[in-house]
């Protein structure tokens, strides 16, 4: 048995006590330290990544306890996809806090950012629905510190509200894990897609309860309209490189659906039969319709983006509403845009503050370094609204063409192609306030000009970018990828088997039980 | 059947009157409201093993046992909404003493301008 598919979890979690003991005072040791962290992680998964490019499903038995007694750690496409995704968004946010000092400016920042990691890789690749709640519960709570990092009133406000939203969300999920237990006495993803299709037809309604409150959880953590009220402040407020990380939290959600609305409760299952497409489909085409509503209605730069990740997130439900193969792949292909995009976005919106005073919307002489930053948000604003060429038009049009077969291709093309005008009217409106305007204004005499933003700040979201132009350029061989991934995911035996017959202590069935 | 009702009314209520606190505007309401929540759905969790009386959460000889696992799961969750609770508590304490302000919701807009420039 191989032990890497744990190290994504384990890495983190040594190095960030690390960082706290031995490192404490030396930003600069914290620094190296995190750095070659995320360059080791990044490398670890794109091994696993290589490894579970054939089809191949790895299983790590924690303990060598035999699922579905034993905690289990599944590396299959989907998850060692979203492994490297997370490492690589990870090591750019890390330079760019780096360059621009955002690191330095509060305590424990790479302790956090590690935890952070732990939490989210952990939740991408655990193969247990109480353990993804246990990795929930770990990436929430470091985000809770990296969201009030560098404090301020404001912030901690902000700071607040996430935090008791995210509880809530939680005790939800708290609630849907009884109900699931109590039903069908396990709580292992592989372990509950065969007995739940088994249930007996006439006492389905704790499973039913379940379904939904699950599906409200992940909604809360994909911030799907009526459900998102927690993210435009959060992320707004959030220092820079933490929303940043923070976009693919987002995606977390989305994954967290992806993989049980595919595994336990596929949309064939009569018990669930509806879900998808009377509740998901809709939530998801207001969640795209108001995101981009409130692109256009923003009046500081920092809650556009917010607006505009709240937007994405709706595109990517409305493909993943679809549940079907080509509107999966479709799903992860943008899921992999709107987490780069997004990034980059929120670090072009830091270096575009460090040059004023605030984010308002409104014409101020030009910021230092303006040339390079109002370039850089050119390029993401066209990636972000899904304009050609870059990687958001591909993923759009793939959307559209997997909607075309569905019932409700009517209004998937009608939203999505309104809600993008809005969106490219909001940030055309943004960037030619922010940066064409800005020449009209008058510097005030004796105004002290900020330096500009370090080379790193520039490297690292320059690097995000030529990430969305590579996605782009090698959509081909990506989208490949993804439609092999959403097959998988519509024929999950091999995951099953590979899951429940993996031999390990107590393979056979016995009663007696282990967890923890 | 006592037992049973009691239980479920025990979380029915503990439910209904977190829910209820939760949706009050300001921090502290709140959080007792998640408070509430987080002792319903551990009693919840707990009962999601069946309720037994005077049997041992371990297989013996006798016949009778009670599931273990959702007790072990009731332990990892009660540690978790424990640390949670304390979290927001600091952070909403810090949140009031620096705006002398404890509302949930946004502030307003010229508030919100002001604060930030003077920060």
């Amino acid at each position: 048995m191989t032990h890497w598919i744990i190290a994504p979890v384990i890495l983190p979690a040594l190095l960030a006590p690390f960082i706290v003991l031995a490192a404490r005072y030396h930003i600069g040791i914290q620094r190296v330290f995190s750095v070659a962290g995320v360059v080791g992680l990044i490398a670890i998964a794109a091994g696993l990544a290589w490894q579970a490019a054939d089809g191949t499903v790895t299983v790590y038995q924690l303990g060598d306890w035999a699922a579905p007694f034993g905690i289990v750690v599944v590396g299959d496409r989907l998850s060692t996809m979203m492994v490297l995704l997370t490492s690589i968004l990870a090591l750019f946010v890390l330079l760019y806090a780096i360059g621009s000092g955002w690191d330095d400016r509060g305590r424990h920042f790479h302790a956090l950012f590690q935890f952070q990691l732990m939490g989210i890789l952990g939740a991408f690749l655990t193969g247990d629905l109480f353990n993804l709640f246990v990795f929930f519960e770990v990436l929430l709570i470091a985000s809770y510190g990296l969201m009030i990092h560098s404090g301020g009133d404001v912030r901690l406000r902000a700071g607040v509200q996430y935090v008791l939203f995210n509880l809530i969300g939680s005790t939800l999920f708290l609630f849907a894990l009884g109900a699931l237990y109590a039903q069908t006495g396990t709580l292992n993803i592989a372990d509950l897609a065969e007995r739940v299709a088994l249930i007996d037809p006439a006492d389905t309604v704790g499973i039913r309860m379940a379904a939904a409150l699950l599906l409200l959880v992940f909604a809360i953590k994909a911030a799907l309209v009526p459900l998102h009220f927690w993210l435009p402040s959060s992320y707004a407020e959030a220092p820079a490189p933490v929303a940043a990380l923070f976009a693919i939290m987002t995606k977390v959600g989305a994954y967290a659906i992806i993989r049980v609305y595919t595994m336990i409760f596929p949309p064939e299952l009569d018990v669930t039969a509806g879900l998808h497409s009377t509740w998901l489909m809709p939530a998801a085409l207001i969640s795209l319709g108001i995101g981009m509503v409130g692109v256009l209605a923003a009046k500081k730069l920092d809650r556009l983006v917010a607006f505009s990740v709240i937007g994405s997130m709706g595109m990517v439900m409305v493909a993943i509403s679809l549940f079907t193969p080509a509107g999966i792949s479709a799903a992860l292909y943008y899921i992999i845009h709107s987490t780069l995009a997004a990034a980059a976005l929120f670090l072009i919106a830091d270096l575009v503050r460090a040059g004023r005073d605030n984010l308002n919307l409104v014409a101020m002489p030009p910021v230092s370094g303006a040339a390079l930053t109002s370039a850089l948000f050119f390029v993401a604003a066209i990636a972000m609204t899904g304009l050609p060429p870059l990687s958001g038009f591909v993923g759009k049009l793939l959307i559209l063409d997997a909607g075309l077969k569905s019932d409700a291709a009517v209004w998937v093309w009608a939203v999505i192609l309104c809600s993008s005008l809005v969106s490219v009217v909001g940030f055309a409106r943004a960037g030619s306030v922010l940066f064409w305007k800005a020449k009209s204004v008058e510097a005030e005499v004796g105004a002290v000009v900020a330096p500009a933003p370090s080379t790193l700040s520039y490297v690292a979201v320059g690097g995000l970018i030529a990430l969305l132009v590579a996605h782009t350029v090698f959509a081909g061989p990506v989208y490949r990828y993804v439609e092999a991934t959403s097959a998988s995911l519509f024929a999950p035996d091999p995951y099953i088997s590979t899951v429940l017959e993996t031999p390990g202590k107590l393979s056979k069935p016995t009663e007696d039980k282990e967890e923890h | 059947m006592g037992l049973e009702l009691l239980v479920a009314s025990a979380i029915g209520i503990l439910t209904a009157a977190g829910v209820y606190l939760t949706l009050r505007l300001r921090t502290f309401p709140v959080i007792l409201g998640i408070s509430l929540l987080t002792y319903a759905v551990n009693v919840f969790l707990f009962a999601s093993g069946r309720l037994s009386v005077g049997a041992p959460p371990i297989l013996t000889d006798a016949t009778v046992y009670t599931d273990p696992l959702p007790q072990a799961l009731v332990l990892t969750a009660i540690v978790i909404s424990f640390g949670m609770t304390a979290v927001v508590v600091m952070i909403a304490l810090g949140a009031y003493l620096g705006a002398n302000d404890d509302s949930i919701d946004d502030p307003i807009a010229t508030a919100d301008d002001q604060v930030e420039d003077q920060a």
